[in-house]
């Protein structure tokens, strides 16, 4: 696929490699905040060929990871609502809550149904003007623009019958959260390729020079993230702290205007717990006023279901990059995909799950 | 995307055309049974052991060991592009047996239908399975149908058992698999899955992928015709490539290494599992089989493969090695490597 | 994650009032909101995630990194690199 298999070259990767190899003259701790880095990074094996002194450490960039317990179990108390069609991304269909999942609740007879879009959700909705559809908007900036396009769609058609239980989170805060956090490790950051996309590069530099950390910007495919480490390392090494664009095909500086505008309008910034991690001042979007008659958590008045996490799960630790995945004591154990403790084993994106499913446990023969 | 009926293939129509939907009657034993054995199951795969109408069949069984296999199929919708549950419930017992090394001889047909089914529908599926059987060299010798009421099934179940005969000096089985041995499968991998995921409600999009379901017998014998010593055999149907490699993997207690470069998958396959975040080595295939065989096998395994149509992609894609037993280790473009694992369940598209 | 990958715009449309297109991922095509991409033609590349393009993929940008990419990889050849053997695999 054009766009995508150039990025994916061998013996570039390699060379890459090497440049990296020469630059690098000691230990640097980098982290790559999107999940979807995570991902690739594991799967291609790019930690294993790096050069040892550089330390790749796995960001909170998973929203379905860090979608809050109780938010998880408002949408399941929803979906258990008869005339209710429960509509979500595949990934969020195996979160579990405090007590069940949606995949389960649809074995006992709930309508949950996956969706690719939240248009497909919308698309129910026309479809079925006598049950409620309900979407489960979870996402970054990448996946906000999607959410508040269908919540305006709505609104012009009158589409009563349609509502969003809303989890969205941001970025910036959390890579602020990670830089203010007495036992942060972390020295350079990669930054989410698709978050800048819509919102752009503007809110990184205040960040990069109040913390004194390098911030490119950094696609998915190897020879992204391979060049987004090697800038953040050749920054290190020279003592600089700035914002760097290596992923400029898709981002540009500004955003997305369009998309920024829209997201203006429909959402307005709220303290947001994330899972495994706590509250982030100002770090996520809930409904506008002016939209609050498709918040589903008020229609179906769930507001008031409050969870408290379990305690035994490190996985807060894991998502400040404070600790590998293998560190935490029930990793493999307690703790596995089948039955995950806590965030980051939920959802294939999260830091803990992706070394799971890609052999990285403790003594396996994942390192060349 | 349901098919035209196929009027066509029927002998006698009139009698199934004053009931243009399955009812509670055609499982009932009676007047209706008869009518659908008459005039749609006989026509179809007519065959000698099938109208002697016994309880059981009666068939000559050439001699060596017998092989035995049954498979059950569910899917939705029940045609989609590129096939039907009708090839798959043949093809499905027809590759089992083949991955035993034997050569699939007849087949039973069991139909669970719901109320409501179209005639038509029915008629169409029973019209592919008659075609995939031929295609197989395979008899439906015998069968039966139940009729649900409405709510209680998908339109159609479909189990078919089958038995075959493995020939003398035939041994394969998946802890055969040695170190240095070399990885082969018969083609590209994930069409059959992809085809299915792309009528499905929700995530529907358009290509022009089709299923690969197709019955192996023939990629088998040729193999053993080329007298090359197979150790293994296995068609990656759920599961896909990851799920069968691990198996062997764990069953020969040996260690696999796959070269993510050599992994043959169509482009359009590719294309799906980029945008909805799957990973083609854990996608269904219905005709493809890997092969174990010795590494100074290789090449004429291969030449075996590819002299039918079908096996025409066949290419080496790893190895078998003595370290590691039981894990399948995936080398990559970028020179990493990463441990293959299976999906908790059903791969879910990833999407966020 | 924000998993979003490239396609080529086929075809644009109106639907509702709203800008979409069909988009072909390696040859697979999808509908795909267009809203976000006034300046996407017609056999432009775009980014889409969950349905909606959400930029116009830069060629000239694109070509630059591959460029410099290439550059290296040619040096590194010349250096004599060699890639690790696939088929060494330590326990």
């Amino acid at each position: 696929m054009k766009y995508l298999d150039e990025f994916r070259d061998g013996s570039v990767a390699r060379a890459l490699v090497e440049e990296i190899r020469q630059v690098v003259t000691r230990p640097w701790v980098l982290m790559e905040v999107c999940g979807g880095q995570t991902h690739a990074i594991l799967r291609n094996g790019i930690d294993q060929v790096l050069p040892e002194a550089v330390e790749l450490v796995h960001g909170p960039g998973c929203p379905v990871c860090v979608t809050p317990l109780e938010v998880i179990d408002r949408a399941l108390a929803i979906a258990q609502q008869p005339g209710v069609i429960f509509c979500s991304f595949g990934d969020m269909l195996r979160v579990p809550g405090s007590s069940t999942d949606l995949l389960r609740v649809k074995a006992e007879g709930a309508d949950v149904r996956m969706v690719y879009s939240p248009l497909d959700a919308l698309k129910l909705a026309r479809l079925h003007r006598d049950r409620q559809v309900v979407f489960f908007g979870i996402g970054f900036e990448t996946t906000a623009p999607a959410n508040a396009m269908a919540v305006t769609r709505a609104s012009e058609e009158g589409l009563t019958n349609f509502s969003m239980l809303v989890s969205q989170v941001l970025v910036p805060p959390a890579i602020e959260a990670i830089c203010a956090s007495r036992s942060n490790r972390v020295q350079g950051f990669l930054a989410a390729g698709h978050v800048c996309t819509v919102m752009g590069t503007g809110q990184y530099p205040a960040i990069a020079e109040r913390f004194g950390v390098p911030i490119v910007v950094t696609g998915f495919e190897p020879l992204d993230l391979l060049e987004g480490i090697r800038r953040a390392v050749v920054q290190l090494e020279r003592g600089e702290a700035r914002v760097e664009n290596a992923y400029a095909r898709v981002v540009a500086d500004e955003g997305n205007p369009v998309a920024r505008a829209l997201l203006e309008q429909v959402f307005a910034v709220t303290d947001q717990p994330w899972r495994g991690i706590g509250t982030i001042p100002k770090s996520g979007w809930r409904l506008a006023p002016a939209y609050r008659a498709f918040d589903a958590a008020e229609r179906f008045e769930v507001g008031a279901i409050r969870t408290l996490e379990s305690p035994d799960c490190r996985s807060g630790e894991v998502l400040q990059g404070l600790i590998t995945p293998p560190e935490c004591p029930a990793f493999g154990t307690a703790c596995t995909p089948r039955h995950p403790l806590g965030a980051t084993m939920v959802s294939s994106e999260g830091a803990c799950a992706a070394y799971f499913l890609n052999g990285r446990t403790k003594g396996a023969p994942a390192h060349a | 995307m349901p098919e035209p009926p196929r009027f066509d293939e029927w002998t006698c129509p009139m009698p199934l055309r004053e009931t243009p939907t399955v009812v509670m009657g055609h499982g009932g034993g009676g007047r209706l049974s008869g009518e659908l054995l008459e005039h749609l199951f006989l026509p179809a795969f007519r065959n000698e052991a099938l109208e002697a109408r016994g309880d059981a069949a009666l068939v000559a069984v050439p001699a060596g060991r017998l092989a035995f296999a049954t498979d059950a199929h569910v899917v939705r919708p029940l045609v989609f592009p590129g096939g039907s549950i009708g090839e798959l419930a043949v093809y499905g017992t027809v590759n089992d047996l083949a991955m035993v090394g034997a050569r699939p001889l007849h087949l039973s047909a069991s139909f669970i239908l719901e109320e409501g089914l179209a005639m038509e529908q029915l008629a169409a599926i029973v019209g592919r399975m008659a075609e995939a059987a031929r295609r197989a060299g395979v008899a439906i010798v015998t069968g039966d149908t139940k009729v649900v009421e409405r709510g209680h099934g998908d339109g159609c179940y479909l189990t078919t058992s089958g038995i075959g005969v493995v020939p003398e000096g035939r041994s394969v089985g998946p802890d055969r698999a040695r170190a240095g041995d070399a990885v082969i499968v018969s083609g590209t991998i994930g069409d059959h899955g992809v085809a299915i995921l792309s009528v499905r409600e929700g995530l529907a999009f358009e290509s022009a992928i089709e299923s690969d379901c197709a019955p192996l017998s023939e990629l088998v014998e040729r193999l053993f015709a080329a007298s090359v010593e197979v150790r293994a055999l296995r068609d990656p149907t759920r599961g896909g490539l990851a799920a069968t490699l691990i198996e062997i993997a764990e069953r020969s207690a040996v260690g696999v290494v796959l070269d993510e470069g050599a992994v043959p998958v169509r482009p359009e396959v590719r294309g799906a599992c980029e945008l909805l975040g799957l990973d083609p080595l854990m996608i269904a295939n219905e005709g493809k089989l890997v092969a174990i065989v010795p590494d100074a096998q290789a090449e004429a395994a291969l030449e075996a493969l590819r002299s039918v149509a079908i096996g025409r992609q066949a290419v080496r894609i790893g190895s078998v090695v003595s370290e590691h037993p039981g894990t399948v280790v995936m080398t990559t473009a970028i020179g990493g490597r990463r441990v293959v694992t299976l999906p908790l369940g059903e791969q879910l598209p990833r999407i966020c | 994650m924000c998993l979003a990958v490239p396609g080529r715009v086929d075809r644009i449309y109106e639907e509702g009032g709203t800008r979409m297109g069909r988009v072909d991922f390696g040859g697979i095509v999808k509908e795909v909101c267009l809203e976000f991409v006034p300046e996407v033609e017609v056999g432009d590349y775009t980014i889409v995630h969950v349905g909606f393009a959400l930029s116009k993929i830069d060629e000239a940008e694109a070509r630059e990194t591959l460029e410099t990419f290439r550059a290296m990889g040619v040096l590194a050849e010349e250096l004599g690199e060699e890639g690790d053997d696939p088929h060494e695999v330590s326990g």
